[in-house]
């Protein structure tokens, strides 16, 4: 049997992590569908487990990770836990952002997670940002930036590059390509559909990505860590991903075929790190069920605790606003 | 022991005293470093500092406020400054969506501690584009703070003050003022945010300004006194937060209230002192609150337009005596 190149241990976390994800976002989903608890604007993470999973092995806690507003999958990843995600989109006073954010907006400074942001494209900037205070600050952390296909039409990614070769900022950006802007496919938007190309107008190094595959993604970021924490400067990989979902909740997804979204899940993320635990025998079907078991209790638990959990106070209105405690805010 | 120096001198003071004091305090913009800055207010700070504190940027606006916020989030205290105001259009959602939000929207985790300064408002005949007045614009944004100081004192103190804040600051300075000079100590002070100054003491009416358009609000106060009329004039220095107590204070000794300000009229600062006042001290007003704000246009190039669309001192001089309801 021909060894593989990551350990039991590796397969197991990725398997563990992916799960946890892709269980958490089906049952917030049916809580938002079903039941109505949760609502405003909701992006699910289903199908890119993997980056997730390859980037965390890759890193090193003390990474900053920031990303777009389909943010729950790396929230989660980062080891934030599932009760303060999911009464986050609750609203409740026990969230991640005190029920401040909701779904666009998780943070967890703790765990170096600086967010999720609603503008699109505007966190390729701060987090190059979040590098560059690395680099001053004299430390070796590397700042992974996630965007997505849409994102990497603004100005501000040019902008950033720019910069961030200039000065060889400690960044990686990962531009999550899963094919669709909300509904517009990668060819409508660029005469360029090999995103990572976009790198090669600032000398950057640039790099395509199976997303689909834990290792894959783990290895490319393994690169760019080295080249990022060793001062060479920033790295653009382009992962290749697929939403199974529709852009956000609300999305009748009429831009492609229920054919294609049907192809990408043969080629699952989870399964195909499964089929590998199999392979080599790393767990039995019954250890793999207890990981099941587990991560559904987690789940199960954090709606439990979403719905027991209280709303913010009203007087939060006007708390977090200003670092200021005298802040004079205008009261008529 | 105080000093004559230029407002750009002290501001210099200021970044480069407070970069001394604090190494996460760092200069970041178009030109601060090799040029010593398009204004020469960061004159020298590179051969002190260093390039690792004194950072060039390409001209991208949007990048490398995007940068800075990023940095403040992570730990680190930058100035950026804005070639001119009219450019940082480019980076507002960097500081209205990212900046001024990232509190909130993080539950109080990720604060953003960050001063953005360069100059604002008209500097004669620079046309429609490099021409107009941010104050109200920053104002209206919930957990920023904005200032508009009128002279090199009011400058350095403040500038000091917004480079200590936890919070995101806009500083707002003036071309035409740089080389204005003033007594500043030698000695080591800080103005507190969000204090407006009582400038000229006055009996008859108030007349409230801020920035360069305290030159005009004084040049009407001694133009008044020639015919016996004594006005109180206020200097903001703060726009937010908004130091009405003391507008209040002197209304309720003068009765009448007059203010001169760069921005154009619709929802503009004297917009919000006006609804204030008339709230907080309507039974002691004898005229109604009048103000002076640039016309409500694009500000032309021809020298007889950009005089004709701003306030001036025989304006502001009429504009008194009809509060006063003296006829001449």
């Amino acid at each position: 049997m021909a060894a593989t190149k990551f350990s039991k241990e590796t397969y197991l976390y990725w398997y563990e992590l992916m799960q946890l994800i892709r269980q958490f976002e089906l049952m917030a989903e049916e809580k938002y569908k079903m039941d109505g608890k949760i609502r405003g604007f909701f992006h699910a993470y289903v199908g890119q487990e993997a980056i997730a999973a390859g980037c965390m092995t890759a890193t090193r806690i003390e990474d900053p990770f920031v990303t777009a507003y389909r943010d729950h999958g790396l929230a989660l990843a980062k080891g934030m836990s599932p009760d303060a995600c999911m009464a986050e989109l609750y609203g409740k006073a026990t969230g991640c952002a005190k029920g401040k954010g909701g779904s666009m907006h998780f943070f967890g400074k703790d765990v170096y997670f600086f967010g999720g942001h609603g503008i699109v494209g505007a966190q390729i900037g701060t987090g190059a940002g979040l590098a560059f205070a690395e680099k001053y600050k004299g430390t070796d952390n590397v700042a992974l930036t996630f965007f997505g296909d849409g994102a990497a039409r603004q100005g501000m990614l040019h902008e950033t590059f720019n910069m961030a070769m200039t000065w060889k900022l400690p960044v990686i950006f990962i531009c999550e390509n899963n094919n669709y802007a909300m509904g517009t496919s990668v060819e409508r938007t660029s005469n360029v559909v090999d995103i990572y190309k976009l790198a090669d107008a600032y000398e950057m190094p640039g790099d395509t990505v199976d997303g689909m595959s834990a290792e894959a993604v783990h290895e490319a970021i393994s690169r760019a860590v080295k080249r990022a924490r060793e001062g060479d400067g920033p790295t653009l990989l382009e992962i290749k991903t697929y939403r199974y979902k529709g852009h956000s909740i609300s999305d009748p997804q009429k831009y492609r075929t229920k054919e294609e979204v049907e192809e990408y899940k043969q080629r699952d993320p989870i399964q195909l790190v499964l089929s590998t635990i199999y392979k080599n025998k790393y767990a039995t079907k019954d250890e793999i069920a207890a990981i099941d078991k587990r991560v559904n209790d987690a789940v199960v638990a954090s709606v439990k605790f979403a719905e027991e959990s209280p709303w913010p106070s009203d007087d939060e209105v006007l708390k977090d606003v200003a670092m200021d405690a005298n802040y004079p805010f205008i009261v008529d | 022991m105080a000093r004559l120096i230029a407002f750009r001198e002290a501001l210099r003071e200021a970044m480069s005293e407070e970069m001394r004091r604090d190494p996460n305090v760092f200069l970041m913009g178009e030109e601060v470093a090799e040029y010593n800055g398009a204004y020469k207010v960061s004159q020298g700070m590179l051969d002190e500092f260093g390039p690792k504190r004194v950072i060039d940027t390409p001209i991208a606006e949007l990048g490398f406020t995007g940068i800075a916020v990023g940095a403040a989030q992570n730990g680190l205290r930058p100035i950026v400054e804005f070639m001119t105001w009219n450019f940082a259009v480019l980076a507002l959602d960097q500081i209205l969506n990212t900046a001024s939000k990232m509190l909130a929207m993080s539950g109080g985790q990720i604060s953003c501690p960050i001063v953005f300064r360069g100059p604002n408002g008209s500097a004669g005949q620079l046309g429609a584009q490099h021409s107009t007045a941010f104050e109200s614009y920053y104002a209206n944004i919930p957990g920023i703070k904005v200032i508009s100081p009128s002279n090199p004192y009011d400058a350095k103190g403040l500038m000091k003050a917004a480079i200590r804040d936890n919070d995101p600051v806009m500083f707002m300075e003036s071309e035409v003022m740089y080389g204005d000079k003033g007594e500043v100590p030698e000695t080591e002070y800080i103005i507190p945010i969000g204090k407006a100054d009582v400038k000229r003491q006055g009996r008859d009416v108030t007349i409230v300004s801020y920035n360069k358009m305290m030159k005009v609000a004084l040049g009407a106060a001694a133009e008044l006194e020639k015919e016996g009329i004594s006005a109180e004039v206020i200097d903001l220095r703060t726009i937010r937060p908004l130091d009405w107590q003391t507008i209040v204070e002197s209304v309720k000794k003068t009765n009448r209230l007059v203010i001169v300000e760069e921005q154009w009229p619709m929802c503009s600062v004297s917009s919000e002192i006006a609804y204030r006042i008339q709230k907080e001290a309507f039974d002691y007003l004898d005229a109604p609150i009048r103000r002076i704000t640039a016309a409500d246009a694009p500000l032309h190039y021809a020298p007889n337009l950009v005089a004709a669309a701003l306030p001036d001192v025989p304006r502001t001089v009429k504009l008194v005596k009809e509060v006063m309801y003296v006829k001449k």
